[in-house]
């Protein structure tokens, strides 16, 4: 469970999140929609401790992440991010770059490291793309490599941070593809998106966030079907 | 027609010349490699705290290098220091290497984007683990070329160790050309020997960017 309470977070002295508290319980797929510059992608930077936070509470499985006695990097292996810039590796080929952190940070042998990262990058369907490297692939390979590497770590947790915003419209079809698959296999998700319609799909709840605040949350036919909220109305008529 | 009085024995002077030219870029490659890669690595990730570092090293890359060459040979005498002319030319152009390789080194590390070191550490590789498997291979490509301009320069460079008494291909070729007076010949001889040399380097590093670039 993601228990996020109160948390502020500044950029020197532009505060870019302004007291959000939310609550992802295991196995729920929440959505977070909102116009840029509100928070959204900067607190889930927070979630995995890649940014700090000046105040307020983040704790995944009951365990404080900004807490200065906790090991981050055994905290992130359990919580997988993708990131809008798929930020692949590319000087290890695309079998290579799912295999790093499982064969460095859970020790696993070179054998059981491959076969698990063939395992995964089948899973994503770049089984013919092992041996290739990053700069061979298109956008949307690249970033089901990436969810493929960030599977690979087993996590419990997926962030997706705007994971399509940055492709080609012709395929962005493929990566919403692949994180469908891992909703219906019960991951724990949390997603920042500007696809309304996958949100509405894939969703158990969706919150809507604007000027750093939670301003709307809930069921996706609420949210996006009936939203309360006259900013989230606006605010969706205006991505239509 | 053409008649020389340059001996076989001229050409062996040349070639010795050279092989203390080649012996004086290579340890000082070596030392400035290793010294720039630490003082580069350090410049950039603790910027801050070796700004004076940089000030130091600002100096060695703007003194000429000539002045820096007499400077710390009398520097060697006054302080009464028993060492050789050959590793004084090693420590100066060493340092002056160094000096050169760590913005270098800096460029690399810098080049490697914040975004990708950001997807290795959510990954749960540590600070160090990063460096090593991401941020190193990335910043080597990177830096390599330069690297290559540097080893270049630093073998002509080694010219200027004769204002030390130490004699190297230049060196060998001007007495040459003092006893036979034949400086075009000796000179042309001298510079084919210098472009052969670097011929060799840069080919061996163009080898290694092709097998990188056919990767990334």
């Amino acid at each position: 469970m993601i228990e996020i309470e109160n948390v502020h977070k500044s950029f020197g002295d532009l505060e870019v999140v302004k007291g959000v508290s939310l609550t992802v319980d295991k196995g729920e797929v929440v959505s977070i929609i909102g116009g840029s510059g509100s928070g959204k992608s900067t607190l889930l930077m927070c979630i995995n401790g890649l940014e700090p936070i000046q105040q307020g509470s983040i704790r995944v499985d009951g365990v404080e992440v900004h807490d200065r006695a906790t090991d981050l990097n055994h905290l992130r292996q359990k919580i997988g991010i993708v990131f809008q810039q798929w930020n692949a590796f590319p000087h290890l080929t695309v079998l290579e770059n799912v295999m790093l952190a499982p064969r460095k940070v859970l020790g696993k042998s070179k054998q059981d490291a491959e076969a698990l990262a063939v395992r995964q990058l089948e899973h994503v369907g770049l089984g013919d793309k092992l041996k290739a490297f990053p700069s061979k692939l298109s956008g949307g390979q690249q970033q089901r490599m990436a969810i493929a590497r960030a599977l690979a770590m087993s996590p419990d947790y997926m962030l997706f941070d705007e994971a399509t915003s940055a492709l080609d419209p012709q395929l962005v079809g493929e990566v919403l593809d692949t994180m469908r698959m891992l909703a219906e296999d019960g991951m724990t998700m949390v997603l920042v998106t500007h696809e309304i319609r996958f949100a509405r799909d894939v969703s158990d709840r969706v919150a809507f966030f604007c000027n750093g605040r939670v301003h709307e949350i809930g069921p996706p036919e609420q949210v996006i079907g009936n939203p309360v909220q006259p900013e989230t109305a606006a605010f969706l008529r205006s991505v239509k | 027609m053409f008649a020389t009085s340059l001996t076989v024995n001229d050409l062996l002077f040349l070639l010795e010349g050279a092989w203390v030219t080649l012996q004086l870029t290579a340890w000082s490659i070596l030392l400035g490699t290793l010294a720039g890669l630490l003082f580069g690595l350090l410049r950039a990730l603790l910027p801050r705290a070796t700004l004076p570092l940089a000030w130091v090293l600002d100096v060695f890359r703007s003194v000429p290098l000539l002045i820096q060459f007499v400077l710390f040979n009398s520097l060697k005498s006054i302080a009464g220091l028993n060492i050789s002319a050959f590793t004084v030319g090693c420590i100066v152009l060493g340092i002056y290497a160094a000096a050169y390789f760590t913005e270098i080194v800096r460029g690399g590390v810098l080049a490697v984007p914040l975004s990708t070191r950001r997807a290795s550490r959510s990954l749960g590789l540590s600070y160090l683990q990063d460096l090593r498997f991401i941020v190193l291979p990335i910043a080597t490509r990177v830096a390599f070329p330069g690297w290559l301009n540097l080893v270049l320069g630093v073998m002509k460079d080694t010219a200027l160790v004769m204002w030390i008494g130490i004699v190297e291909l230049l060196r060998a070729s001007q007495t040459i050309v003092t006893r036979i007076q034949e400086p075009l010949l000796v000179l042309c001889i001298a510079g084919l020997i210098y472009y052969v040399m670097s011929l060799v380097v840069a080919r061996l590093g163009a080898r290694l960017e092709t097998r990188w670039q056919e990767n990334d």
